[in-house]
């Protein structure tokens, strides 16, 4: 379970949220309305209000690394540091696949790799350490429909394995009608309930 | 003439500083314009060098330790003051100050004080013909890596800052986030030694041993030194950077490991 208690960030009024286990909650609003922000404050990136709790566990009880690596913050632009794919992470032969890999792709250089690919191994990295909580910015935001199918189903089924939880920001309400459970709205400085 | 050494007459830097005028008088007559900066530049090192000379004669004859503790805290000061305004960006206030000054103290002072005491035994250990020349030596030298390394660290830091909240937030230690850069600043610092290691003796003879042998002494008593010195910049420039490295990277996170270059930066 991820419950958001009275989390707060500037412009915004304080949050209040339950996630269930295996649940994705889906995200919009205008750009600069506080979504991004709002994971940060999730993942403790930035200073912020209020408490969060993954699985009982309080944010400010963990270390920040230790939360981090609970609750993980998937960017909008993937960064990487070293040369090679393979270096980033240890990946999972069946999570490749399921995003039109092989390992062939861990040998390949960064620097090489096109916007959406970056994007999707992104993901894959971002699976490796079995995070609790995903927070996931536009996560297929470079990609085409079939590989943004690709990445809902691998994220459909990372949850319903491990029974963990995602919020999804995404700018297409047609993708967030298919991987989320409920839909919320930042606007107005406020996290509105969307009717599906 | 005494011992052998041939001593410099008043008249003869005159006939140097001829050349000097030369080169001013035909840079005018070019248009190069650097006239200006090379009369300022001619008068400051002559009125500076002149003035330390007469200090140091009379801290010599006198070789009081309070006397000369001050003349270093001086050195130190300005060595400190000089590798912050080397920094591309610019740390905050008086911990930048401070971070400078204690990295040069660990990597030059300490450093000093174990030559004197334990290698070269002088009575007492703080005679000041050798105290000061070599804590001089030692600040001129740590002072160049430890602006590169903390230069490198800063600005690679604020260039990559988004790869270092990309490896926060896959739940990596702060210290592992800002490790490679770390790594490569420490890299940095150290090039200048290690070049001057390297090439010493083939590409260049090191001035101190080129000083000494103009003064006298036998190369090979002038080469110990110079190896003596080469030891311990490299000692004292690698402590000096890590001492950066260490108080730096640490201020650029806060306790909840979130990058805070706002709080390192003015």
């Amino acid at each position: 379970m991820l419950k958001l208690e009275d989390l707060k960030i500037p412009d915004v009024e304080a949050v209040n949220l339950t996630i269930g286990p295996g649940e994705c909650i889906g995200l919009c609003g205008d750009s600069g309305s506080g979504k991004t922000r709002l994971l940060r404050a999730i993942a403790d990136m930035d200073e912020h209000g209020g408490q969060v709790y993954a699985d009982e566990i309080a944010q400010s009880d963990a270390s920040g690394h230790e939360w981090r690596r609970r609750v993980s913050l998937l960017p909008a632009e993937s960064m990487w540091w070293f040369d090679r794919v393979g270096e980033h992470f240890h990946a999972h032969e069946t999570q490749l696949r399921m995003l039109g890999f092989d390992e062939a792709v861990l040998d390949w250089q960064v620097g090489r790799c096109s916007s959406g690919e970056k994007q999707r191994l992104a993901v894959l990295r971002l699976l490796a350490h079995c995070p609790r909580v995903l927070l996931l910015d536009e996560p297929s935001a470079n990609m085409d429909s079939g590989n943004a199918a690709r990445v809902e189903s691998l994220i459909r089924d990372y949850l319903d394995t491990h029974n963990a939880m995602a919020i999804w920001v995404s700018h297409d309400p047609t993708q967030l009608e298919r991987v989320a459970t409920v839909q919320y709205r930042v606007a107005d400085g406020r996290l509105q309930v969307l009717d599906s | 003439m005494s011992n052998g050494l041939i001593l410099l007459t008043l008249p003869d830097l005159m006939l140097a500083s001829l050349l000097v005028l030369a080169l001013i008088g035909l840079g005018t007559r070019l248009g190069l314009g650097i006239g200006r900066q090379l009369i300022i530049a001619a008068l400051r090192t002559t009125v500076q060098l002149l003035l330390v000379g007469l200090i140091l004669e009379s801290v010599f004859a006198s070789s009081r330790l309070p006397l000369i503790v001050l003349i270093m805290l001086v050195m130190l000061t300005v060595a400190a003051w000089e590798i912050l305004a080397r920094q591309k960006r610019k740390l905050k206030g008086w911990w930048g100050f401070g971070v400078s000054a204690f990295s040069l103290f660990v990597s030059s002072f300490l450093i000093t004080a174990l030559a004197l005491t334990l290698v070269i035994k002088a009575e007492p250990w703080y005679l000041p013909q050798y105290a000061i020349p070599l804590l001089g030596m030692l600040l001129g030298n740590t002072m160049n890596g430890i602006a590169l390394g903390m230069d490198r660290l800063v600005q690679t830091a604020w260039q990559q800052r988004s790869v270092i909240e990309q490896r926060l937030m896959l739940g990596q230690r702060d210290v592992d986030a800002i490790r490679e850069i770390a790594r490569d600043a420490m890299r940095a610092g150290m090039i200048p030694i290690i070049n001057a290691m390297a090439a010493a003796g083939i590409v260049s003879l090191p001035g101190m041993m080129t000083g000494q042998i103009l003064a006298g002494s036998s190369p090979v008593e002038a080469v110990k030194y110079q190896i003596l010195i080469m030891f311990l910049v490299t000692a004292g420039t690698g402590f000096g950077v890590i001492s950066v490295l260490q108080l730096i990277s640490r201020r650029m996170f806060d306790k909840r490991e979130r990058l805070r270059l706002d709080l390192l930066l003015r």
